[in-house]
């Protein structure tokens, strides 16, 4: 393969993906004086980082606590506004979907976050938009939601503010290895010569990470949202429940997305998706949700294609060889957690290890023993190779 | 082993659908009557829906094109309405006769078709509604004839009643007998516009005056002159400085600009009327297929966004096809209704042999559009809204500033902190609108874009030195018209298999233990089962 002229000189970090992942780790390292450019084949959030429900109440992962610590602190970090609102409800149906739903309740008492259980009545008068269904619903004092959008631009904006760089419309199309390391990033642009690479490509990390002969089991999936035209606020938008998740945003609109994905082929990465008739059946569960919203009209709906491993948990880990690489994908669940991943796959890259989180449940070993047809097992794909 | 799919995907869900049709056509203009006479001759079953008439409350928001409360208050009569609509369709009653299943009043708010990324559907279905129903429509082929719709031009006073597109108002008037404004200054003189004036003419209205920011005229000198003859005025090199009025405009005063769109010396023109109809592009109505994940390409020749399409009218998606003005608008196509026809012929069609002889599109579109924006949105200052729905100014746009209801302070002279960045800083001298869309919201509101659209992209187009073409307008997402939740969710009624396994994320309950209770190895024959459990 002939080089071009390279787009940039070189960088000490290349990072692969330009959604929430990479900008934020991109971030935090172009902060603390590194060298760094981040490339992306589209644009900046094109992939789930801009396709999601804006949460930012992961209480399961073990960077939850640095979740919380950070978001409120965000929008001055930044320099930009992420339109980040604390505090989350959920709302309940039925007796079955509170019982479910306390599972995060547990969680988060487990470290530290308290949790309030609504009545009918109290949840009613939290959410006036919900109506006479609701059986009950949680209020979280922790959490919150912000604009995937304005976030994932305010990381490359803030980054850019610090000497990084962003490749829009870059692809990558190999990699030059010298002595078990990658020595250099090939894109169609040109060669960037470096001293480290993140990979955070979203649903491309497999193929990209095959290159180098690293193995990071996944399987693209299609979700999708719905947007109506703006209501008046509620004291709190983020609101769930019903087997939906989203939010009201700050213009107003209700943002829903939730019910059943489709499992994809790899050729599906590459295009852009488009939305499906689920949309009418999300309709049907929002109505629900916001009886006193019924009224109100779709203006939008869209779809996006996201990863999952095999156990739908994060990977973020330096495989032994190529000795440079850190592989990270948030396996779905990506947005809310993005400031304190950034921060970890910083401290990766430039020490060696996250000092603030545990991220052992996060390595590519616990995948020694998974099936070769590990995707046919699990309904995922018919074909029995994965 | 079997293979069991995921219970919480949708493999293996069927889509129910309400009916079903050889062949469904979309839109009843001459492409749209002429493809579903072709299929019915061919001895298909086709039904063809047409949206018309339109409902006041619809058509008061600027949808599906910008009506600009030209409208009387006949169009709150509905059958009267379908009346006068069913009057205006010279081809409905051969359609009826041949067998054609019309329906008036439905409205189509999404096409989906099978592709890599969706692979529950079998073929290609439609969405349906009229006021008061929703639902699904399968086809083996779906051909839209869409037709056209108005592009906007911000100036001062746009937003006044009777500012309109003027496919509206010729919509009005010739469909409906329903256009308010009687005294007319048109915006634009391309062919399509001045045809449209034409009709608008023959139909009663006074057309006082056609404008053109450039120097001649660029439609045919017999359509200005048929115009001049009933006293219509053409001025030149002039550009809208202001619409005046209360809530409804009682003039325009168009201003003298030079090439750059720079003003220039002379005397403004102040003509008092009370319709101003915009006629500075015709776009072609490609909504449908873009959301449907139709390729589409920039095609200068055919009026700027249109379908990619084989020489039977197809697009890249299997199934569905494209006819008439959404396929592409050039002059001698407006000029001869047959070239249309001929399009929903093809389109319709599955005889072998049938693609026939194509006419080269002699269209033109880029510089022109650019040159009313030049001279009448870029410089505008900080109060004209391009974006009517989401409030949102030239300025704005340009300088991607978070929208208000954030709260950002607005300083005049300095950016504050989290105001610093420019299109520049977005994609070099690339600036997407999607981007520009999703950070100013121009484009997001109710009327979905379309009267903003076109002129974004010019904007961006202006602000980074690119011709029109380099610009992509802002994506288009279905449903294509606003559907309230309560009228969707009538599409499709959730089973209770769906019931029971409809989950808020990916159904995984792996991803959901936490940290410190998941095991150190993972494989999916040990994996916990498909119990129910509630993700974040």
């Amino acid at each position: 393969m002939t080089e071009m002229d390279a787009p940039v000189s070189g960088a000490d970090v290349v990072v692969i993906g330009a959604g929430a992942t990479g900008l934020s780790t991109g971030w935090w390292l172009a902060q603390s004086g590194v060298n760094v450019v981040v490339i992306d084949s589209g644009l900046v959030g094109w992939g789930a980082s801009g396709r999601n429900g804006g949460g930012c109440s992961h209480h399961f992962s073990p960077l939850f606590v640095e979740e919380q610590r950070l978001w409120p602190q965000m929008d001055e970090l930044l320099g930009y506004p992420t339109e980040f609102c604390p505090k989350r409800v959920r709302l309940a149906f039925d007796e079955r979907q509170l019982e479910l739903y306390g599972a995060a309740v547990r969680n988060a008492a487990h470290q530290g976050f308290s949790s309030t259980l609504l009545d009918a009545k109290q949840a009613q008068e939290l959410v006036p938009l919900a109506g006479d269904g609701v059986v009950g619903g949680y209020f979280y004092d922790f959490g919150g939601h912000a604009n995937p959008h304005r976030t994932v631009q305010a990381y490359a904006w803030a980054m850019q503010d610090h000497g990084g760089r962003v490749l829009q419309e870059t692809k990558v199309t190999g990699f030059r290895q010298q002595g078990g390391r990658i020595a250099a990033v090939i894109t169609d642009h040109g060669a960037i010569d470096c001293d480290q690479v993140v990979l955070a490509a979203g649903p491309s990390t497999q193929r990209l990470a095959a290159m180098v002969g690293v193995s990071v089991p996944m399987v693209p999936a299609r979700a999708e949202m719905l947007v109506t035209e703006p209501l008046p606020l509620m004291p709190i938008g983020g609101v769930d429940g019903n087997g939906l998740y989203g939010r009201q945003t700050l213009r107003g609109n209700l943002a829903y997305g939730g019910g059943p994905h489709e499992w994809l082929e790899d050729e599906a990465v590459s295009t852009t998706p488009s939305s499906t008739p689920l949309m009418s059946y999300m309709a049907g569960r929002l109505a629900q949700l916001f009886p006193r919203a019924a009224h109100a009209r779709i203006i939008r709906s869209w779809a996006g294609v996201i990863e999952n491993t095999p156990d739908g948990r994060p990977v973020i880990d330096r495989p032994a060889e190529p000795g440079n690489l850190t592989v990270a994908t948030l396996s779905s669940i990506g947005f809310g957690l993005s400031p304190a991943t950034g921060r970890a796959i910083a401290q990766i890259v430039t020490e060696g290890r996250c000092d603030f989180a545990d991220l052992s449940s996060f390595s590519l070993a616990r995948f020694a023993d998974l099936e070769p047809d590990w995707a046919h097992i699990q309904g995922w794909r018919e074909a029995a190779q994965a | 082993m079997s293979f069991r799919p995921d219970p919480k995907s949708i493999a293996g869900t069927n889509l129910p659908v309400a009916e079903r049709a050889e062949v469904l056509v979309i839109g009843g203009g001459p492409a749209g009557m002429a493809a579903a006479m072709q299929a019915a001759s061919e001895g298909r079953s086709v039904i063809l829906v047409d949206e018309n008439p339109i409902g006041l409350e619809t058509m008061a928001e600027n949808l599906p094109l910008h009506f600009g409360s030209g409208m009387t208050g006949a169009v709150r009569n509905r059958n009267a309405m379908l009346e006068a609509v069913a009057g205006a369709m010279p081809a409905l009653e051969d359609c009826l006769a041949a067998g054609v299943d019309v329906r008036l009043g439905t409205a189509c708010w999404g096409i989906y078709a099978p592709g890599p990324d969706i692979g529950w559907l079998a073929g290609p279905v439609a969405g349906l509604m009229d006021g008061a129903r929703s639902w699904m429509i399968g086809a083996e082929r779906i051909v839209v004839a869409a037709g056209q719709r108005d592009m906007g031009l911000a100036f001062p006073g746009w937003e006044k009643d009777g500012v309109m597109g003027i496919l509206a108002a010729e919509r009005l008037a010739v469909f409906y007998g329903a256009l308010q404004p009687r005294r007319l200054v048109v915006l634009g003189t391309g062919t399509e516009t001045l045809q449209s004036a034409l009709a608008l003419q023959a139909a009663g209205a006074t057309i006082l005056a056609v404008v053109e920011v450039g120097q001649a005229p660029l439609g045919a000198p017999a359509m200005l002159t048929a115009l001049a003859a009933k006293g219509t005025r053409l001025i030149s090199g002039h550009a809208p400085k202001q619409a005046e009025g209360g809530a409804a405009v009682e003039a325009l005063v168009l201003r003298p600009v030079d090439d750059d769109g720079h003003g220039q010396g002379g005397a403004d023109i102040r003509i008092a009327c009370d319709g101003v109809l915009l006629g500075v592009g015709q776009v072609p109505v490609v909504e449908l297929l873009d959301a449907a994940g139709c390729r589409m390409v920039f095609d200068p020749a055919r009026g700027g966004i249109v379908p990619e399409l084989d020489a039977r009218q197809g697009t890249s998606k299997p199934g569905i096809y494209a006819a008439g003005n959404c396929a592409g608008i050039w002059p001698a196509k407006t000029l001869d209704t047959a070239i249309a026809r001929g399009e929903g012929q093809r389109a319709a069609s599955a005889l072998p042999g049938a693609a026939g002889e194509h006419s080269p599109p002699d269209g033109q579109v880029g510089e022109d559009r650019l040159a009313w924006v030049r001279a009448t949105v870029l410089d505008a200052g900080d109060s004209l809204h391009v974006c009517q729905c989401e409030e949102v100014t030239a300025r704005e746009i340009l300088e991607l500033r978070p929208p208000r209801y954030l709260g950002v302070d607005q300083l005049a002279d300095g950016l504050p902190q989290s105001n610093r960045r420019d299109l520049r800083s977005l994609l070099g001298d690339h600036p997407h609108p999607d981007q520009v869309k999703r950070l100013t919201r121009a484009g997001m509101g109710p009327c979905q874009g379309r009267r903003c659209r076109e002129q974004v992209a010019a904007l961006l187009a202006l602000a980074s030195d690119l011709p029109y073409g380099a610009i992509r307008p802002a994506s288009h997402r279905a449903p294509v018209r606003p559907m309230p939740l309560r009228l969707a969710a009538l599409t499709n009624v959730e089973t209770d298999a769906m019931a029971r396994h409809w989950d808020t994320w990916f159904g995984m309950p792996a991803q959901y233990v936490p940290f410190w209770s998941v095991p150190a190895r993972y494989t999916a024959a040990t994996r916990s089962g498909d119990t129910e459990g509630a993700s974040e």
